[in-house]
């Protein structure tokens, strides 16, 4: 297992945020991780992450622990965070530079990567474009991409296609599912569709639980179900979970 | 150090490619030292010669600093940049450089240009202008670390308003173009409590040779950046903490 969560839970004085979480992600896996809002899944995320502490609980990130051993654990993931969060002054091609130094990379090492990541985001082009002169399907494909540069083994998205067109959305789509296999991604979107079309497996989570988990298909079969926006309300209808 | 380095010249590449409020924080205050060298000709008294008036703008000058600090800090705050990179391994140690190293360089390139200016003006220069410089970056620091606090609490829009103010009371209390004593009172006292008064009065005691005058000011502004620093830093870590 890649992730292995367990117990994990996040308290705000009396508001329990992130109650007893416990599920594994495969090495490879493409987890979509839903809700409502504040459903608790970007607490998750950033638990995860090391941005969280966790009131009680832990997760392992390929064997390392987010309490005991945060610096190790931040070694091995990433994360492309909801807004787009590159530097704007800076062009693509430094914005990747700057990620993969402070991964620890050479500047040799990094440039290579750069190159590699520009490649397959398409974004050669634009390498010489700063960050602020791009549209938002470039900025999301160029945070992606800074989030690739420290050539994770877990990558966390937190929708990265909020707000983009139809194209865009579609692009990205078609660069995430290139990514299938090779990293473990952790998906969090409002986007059904997006879930259909990448995830492997998918866990449904209400206020701070998490009340379904497993493919679409045994979510299916497991609700009667013939959609995943019918899996998904029916999951989050009040008093079910 | 590396990680740090890496990510001061990200941040000095930041503001120096924002060349509106770079070219405000580096002319405005040699303007204002050209304009106030014009006023002086035509006063009856000597407060704005500009052995007196250089230590007071090049102080002034760093109000940018806190502009330029508060900003970014603000900026990468709401844009999730520094989401990302609490994300990574740097420490609260490499944040903290990071941000300080390239607004010295700013600090030191705003002393030399005004430096420059001043002898334009008729400023001669001698000795204590080495000690001047040194005692100027140590000055800069006050401001930046103001800007550090500014952006850890606010966001970049609200940096934006906060900075309108504080060059205003940073300005008005600290002595650049009138003495508080002339006003006296309670705006006396307040101008007192704050540090810019005596930042403007270390930098022109030593400007003047004083240096034994300069010792109780530098001490104040010295204990002030501290303070602002430790809080500035606990807040910084509090916020990585989530």
């Amino acid at each position: 297992m890649t992730i292995e969560i367990k117990e994990l839970t996040k308290c705000y004085r009396e508001k329990v945020v992130v109650d007893q979480l416990s599920f594994s992600i495969k090495q490879g896996e493409f987890f979509a991780l839903l809700g409502q809002n504040a459903a608790g899944k970007t607490s998750t995320i950033k638990m995860l992450c090391g941005l969280l502490l966790p009131t009680d609980g832990d997760a392992l990130l390929d064997g390392k622990s987010i309490v005991e051993n945060q610096v190790a654990a931040k070694k091995i993931m990433n994360i492309s965070p909801q807004e787009t969060a590159v530097a704007p002054n800076l062009t693509v091609f430094e914005n990747l530079l700057f990620l993969g130094r402070i991964y620890g990379c050479s500047k040799t090492q990094a440039r290579e990567r750069a190159n590699a990541n520009m490649e397959l985001f398409a974004l050669s082009q634009r390498q010489n474009d700063k960050a602020k002169t791009l549209s938002g399907g470039f900025k999301r494909r160029l945070s992606i991409a800074m989030a690739m540069m420290s050539n994770p083994k877990i990558l966390f998205l937190d929708e990265p296609t909020l707000g983009l067109d139809v194209r865009a959305r579609h692009d990205l789509w078609k660069i995430l599912s290139g990514l299938k296999g090779k990293v473990t991604i952790v998906l969090t979107t409002h986007y059904l569709e997006e879930v259909e079309m990448l995830a492997d497996r998918v866990g449904i989570m209400h206020h701070g639980r998490l009340c379904a988990l497993g493919t679409i298909q045994q979510l299916m079969h497991e609700t009667k179900q013939s959609s995943l926006e019918e899996i998904f309300l029916a999951y989050t209808e009040e008093g079910l979970c | 150090m590396l990680r740090a380095n890496v990510f001061a010249a990200r941040n000095h590449k930041e503001i120096v490619r924002d060349p509106v409020t770079l070219l405000i924080g580096l002319g405005l205050p040699i303007l204002l030292m050209g304009l106030f060298s014009v006023m002086q000709k035509n006063m009856p008294f000597a407060f704005y010669e500009i052995s007196n008036l250089t230590p007071g703008v090049i102080v002034f000058s760093f109000s940018f600093l806190t502009l330029f600090s508060g900003m970014l800090l603000g900026k990468d705050r709401s844009s999730s940049f520094l989401m990302r990179i609490f994300a990574s391994p740097m420490s609260a140690g490499d944040y903290i450089l990071g941000y300080v190293l390239p607004l010295l360089s700013i600090a030191f390139l705003q002393i030399i240009l005004c430096l420059l200016a001043a002898m334009f003006l008729g400023l001669s220069l001698d000795s204590s202008i080495l000690w001047m410089v040194g005692v100027l970056m140590i000055i800069s620091l006050l401001y930046i670390g103001l800007g550090l606090l500014f952006g850890t609490i606010f966001t970049d829009k609200q940096v934006g308003g906060i900075f309108a103010i504080f060059v205003n009371v940073s300005t008005w209390f600290s002595g650049t173009w009138f003495e508080p004593d002339m006003i006296g009172g309670t705006f006396q006292a307040i101008a007192q409590f704050l540090p810019f008064v005596h930042a403007v009065s270390a930098a022109r005691a030593i400007q003047s040779t004083s240096y034994t005058e300069a010792f109780i000011p530098l001490v104040i502004v010295i204990g002030y950046t501290i303070i602002i620093f430790a809080i500035a830093i606990l807040l910084f870590k509090r916020k990585m903490r989530g």
